[in-house]
């Protein structure tokens, strides 16, 4: 296999990571003014995902890193081309994350409330606004002979990008709720799992058109049998959550978002930033690589360390594998 | 665009942005690599000893260290996406290069420290005792390696090595990932960098200690203070030595990779061999000519060549042998900015130290400090070597202009062409505006843990009979 194909598959490999663990995170974010309430249920569900996010997030650091790595001119080109949106997301991402750790160092309510929302509209905008950039990378956006970016923000709120972002948001609810479910006792679990079946109906109608659109644009055979084998996840899911088969829904949605990311990615190859205008401005694995020298090296890495850091993230997964309830929330 | 009577275009704006995020992030990250660090070798005497005041300081100082540490996170982010979002000719220049230290730091230090600190803050009562300090070794050690590989990518800014210039694309290409790792300049910025890192944790261990042991006098906690202030003390002063040993090893090496720099943090406009050091110098405004100035003789000739007669060339001469080779133009930094950001860097460095000997002093045979003057000093003490960091970031990135790469690019060259003034003015209000916000929130809440003071660690009050073990509340919850 080609060195430019590698590194497509491990940017890819890298982002489904991201989305499937950070897609929890956002949903249990979203969700924690729906199933939080009051402050110790809230704190419950914050304190799910508590020891993890950061970890989640660093998916994404990697995943931005390796872009750079790989295909420096991918990365260049849909950073500063998706300025704004990747302006919102820093934002969200910031106030979310000092969120999480600030919110509880006070006791006054208005505190809380604050960081509550923090938390609440950090976790929303990621969720819709990654959907509408991968949805803009695989529809193409004008880019010029020498790669740049033409167009202007409105270019990016097309109805299938909008399309996307409500899918990306209504996946990571479901699938936000299900893990909500799956680690915690009492109410709010009975609270999450009635959710998620819900919200996974409506994630479940969005994912279908959404995916059948794309596939719609470009596709091909893997792409095809990717998409439905991520809209049969997604069903087993919710079959699963229906019956409260708290574990299997869960795997249900996090195979169900993996393929539905891999969808677009195998619908995408070889190129990776498509040009609306002129053919010759469309970015591919090959046009946009890093010298193969550098590719072999980041192989090497690649190949040395990722099994050891999911095997020490596998294991933190394991550390704090017990469910919580309000019982275990300490007072201070 | 003008504003205020002058000429904005995006390319300052983003000059701005970069400088104003980039020391914004580093206020933060110096005490996440010395702090993390600190607090792993208190939780190890406590291991040790079994002695509660260790457990005590390691739960007091690393709640300090956790609520510092979000923010350095967060505003990391920021800036690995800076690169493509405001810098991407440059990005699309150097990928080839810049990229691959980004990415392994992602992937060896910050997955390392980021699962671990979490495993360390909720791990107190899920993890072994000894398996949760190893916990905070590993975010420590993830924490100082990132330091490296980042600083690796910006000694390629500085001293580009192991690399060629493709003729076709005009791109630089790595040719030898060694070169780049080993550069010089990183192998001796790391340990400057590190050691000014411990330089702000080793003062706030002491200034948050000292506030207490004055303020305090007969408290129970005096012996964990006391330990505290003398163990930061003699931190903040081997810092203080690594950060002089190594800078002085700097100096020599921008000497000779970077001798616009050298020449512009001292404002040395001719060539000199003797060269003299400037104590002070006041120049014309527009940092053309001096005005007045204080010398030591030799001294420059020996820091930047280590002979006390050595050449050291002036910014006239480097200004006309660049612009001989690179074709017309202006290779000289803003003078001003470099002179008295050095100066700044070593002054206020310096003057941490001189507050932990007094400090040192104070606690001399078994005494308690009592002065208000030293704890007027101590609370200062942790600002001065992050206000010394901070010069030290602005001098050798404003040092380095005009360029992005030393010699190969110019910064003007490697701005988005695609981001407009808006954006770019739209994307420094909302980071200004966040990190302004943010900043008074940790500030406050860094001050209100601080006063409050060691935690009650006895085991007492946190084992509740009524519940099962099942229902337990966790040691640790957001």
């Amino acid at each position: 296999m080609e060195l430019t194909t590698i590194w497509f598959l491990l940017v890819a490999v890298l982002f489904t990571g991201y989305f499937i663990l950070e897609g929890f995170d956002f949903g249990v974010g979203m969700l924690l003014p729906v199933l939080g309430r009051d402050d110790r249920e809230r704190r419950v569900l914050i304190n799910t995902i508590g020891p993890v996010w950061d970890g989640n997030e660093v998916w994404l650091i990697t995943a931005g890193g390796a872009m750079f790595a790989a295909f420096p001119e991918w990365y260049a080109t849909l950073f500063s081309g998706f300025y704004l949106p990747l302006l919102l997301i820093l934002l969200a991402l910031i106030a979310r994350g000092v969120a999480f750790e600030y919110r509880h160092k006070r006791p006054e309510p208005s505190w809380k409330r604050r960081w509550d929302a923090a938390i609440f509209f950090g976790s929303l905008v990621p969720a819709v606004l990654w959907g509408v950039a991968f949805a803009n990378i695989l529809r193409g956006v004008p880019l010029d002979a020498e790669h740049e970016y033409v167009g202007g923000l409105l270019d990016l709120l097309n109805p299938y990008a909008l399309l996307g972002g409500a899918t990306t948001a209504a996946l990571f609810l479901t699938h936000g709720a299900v893990f909500i479910a799956l680690k915690t006792v009492g109410e709010v679990r009975e609270r999450a799992g009635a959710l998620a079946v819900r919200l996974g109906v409506g994630a479940a109608v969005l994912a279908v058109a959404f995916l059948t659109w794309t596939l719609g644009i470009r596709s091909s055979t893997a792409a095809v049998v990717l998409a439905v084998a991520a809209a049969l996840a997604l069903l087993g899911g919710l079959a699963a959550a229906r019956v409260r088969r708290e574990g299997w829904a869960f795997t249900g949605t996090a195979v169900a978002i993996g393929l539905a990311v891999a969808t677009l990615f195998a619908a995408l190859f070889p190129n990776v930033l498509p040009s609306t205008l002129d053919a010759a401005g469309t970015l591919t694995a090959s046009n946009a690589a890093s010298t193969p020298y550098t590719l072999k090296i980041m192989t090497w890495v690649a190949v040395v360390f990722t099994p050891i850091v999911l095997a020490y993230q596998g294991w933190t997964y394991w550390v704090f594998r017990k469910r919580i309830g309000v019982a275990h929330i300490p007072q201070h | 665009m003008t504003a205020w009577g002058l000429q904005v275009d995006a390319l300052d704006v983003a000059r701005w942005q970069f400088g104003v995020t980039t020391v914004y992030h580093f206020l933060f990250v110096p005490l996440t690599i010395g702090l993390s660090v600190l607090v792993a070798i208190l939780q190890t005497l406590w291991h040790r000893t079994g002695n509660e005041k260790y457990l005590k300081l390691t739960k007091f100082y690393g709640k300090l260290f956790l609520i510092n540490f979000a923010m350095g996170v967060v505003t990391g982010i920021v800036q690995e996406f800076q690169f493509g979002m405001n810098w991407s000719d440059y990005s699309r220049f150097v990928g080839d290069i810049f990229g691959a230290p980004l990415a392994i730091e992602a992937l060896v230090a910050f997955f390392l420290e980021s699962t671990f600190i979490g495993l360390w803050i909720f791990g107190w009562d899920r993890l072994p005792k000894r398996l949760h300090l190893a916990a905070i070794w590993a975010a420590a050690i993830g924490t100082n390696l990132s330091a490296y590989f980042i600083l690796a990518a910006n000694s390629f800014m500085q001293n580009p090595v192991g690399y060629r210039i493709n003729p076709e694309t005009g791109r630089a290409e790595l040719t030898d990932f060694l070169a780049v790792l080993t550069n010089k300049v990183a192998l001796v910025t790391f340990p400057h960098t590190i050691a000014g890192a411990f330089l702000v944790a080793g003062s706030l261990l002491v200034a948050v200690a000292l506030w207490h042991l004055i303020r305090n006098r007969d408290s129970a906690d005096t012996p964990a203070y006391r330990f505290a202030a003398t163990f930061g003390s003699w931190v903040t002063l081997v810092a203080t030595a690594g950060v002089v040993v190594t800078g002085d090893i700097q100096g020599k090496i921008m000497t000779e990779v970077q001798p616009m720099k050298m020449a512009a943090a001292e404002g040395l406009y001719t060539t000199e061999s003797p060269a003299s050091f400037s104590v002070l110098t006041v120049g014309s405004l527009d940092g053309s000519r001096e005005l007045f100035a204080i010398k030591i003789p030799y001294l420059l000739s020996w820091l930047g060549t280590g002979d006390p007669n050595g050449t050291v060339h002036g910014i006239n001469d480097l200004q006309a042998q660049y612009a001989a080779q690179y074709g017309a133009g202006s290779y000289t930094p803003i003078i001003p900015v470099t002179y008295w950001s050095f100066r700044f860097m070593i002054a206020f460095g310096l003057a941490a130290a001189a507050i932990a000997l007094l400090v040192l002093w104070s606690q001399r045979k078994g005494r308690t400090p009592t002065s208000r003057w030293l704890l007027r000093a101590g609370l200062v003490m942790p600002l001065l070597p992050l206000v010394a960091n901070s010069f030290g970031w602005i001098f050798t990135e404003m040092g380095r202009q005009p360029w992005i790469v030393f010699g190969e690019m110019l910064t003007r060259d490697g701005v988005s062409r695609s981001v407009s003034l808006t954006e770019v003015l739209t994307s420094f209000t909302a980071f200004t505006l966040i990190y302004a916000t943010l900043a008074v929130i940790e500030v406050k809440l860094l001050l209100r843990y601080a006063k409050a003071g060691v935690p009650d660690v006895s085991p007492a009050t946190e084992i509740d009979d009524s519940h099962d073990d099942a229902e337990r509340p966790l040691a640790f919850a957001y």
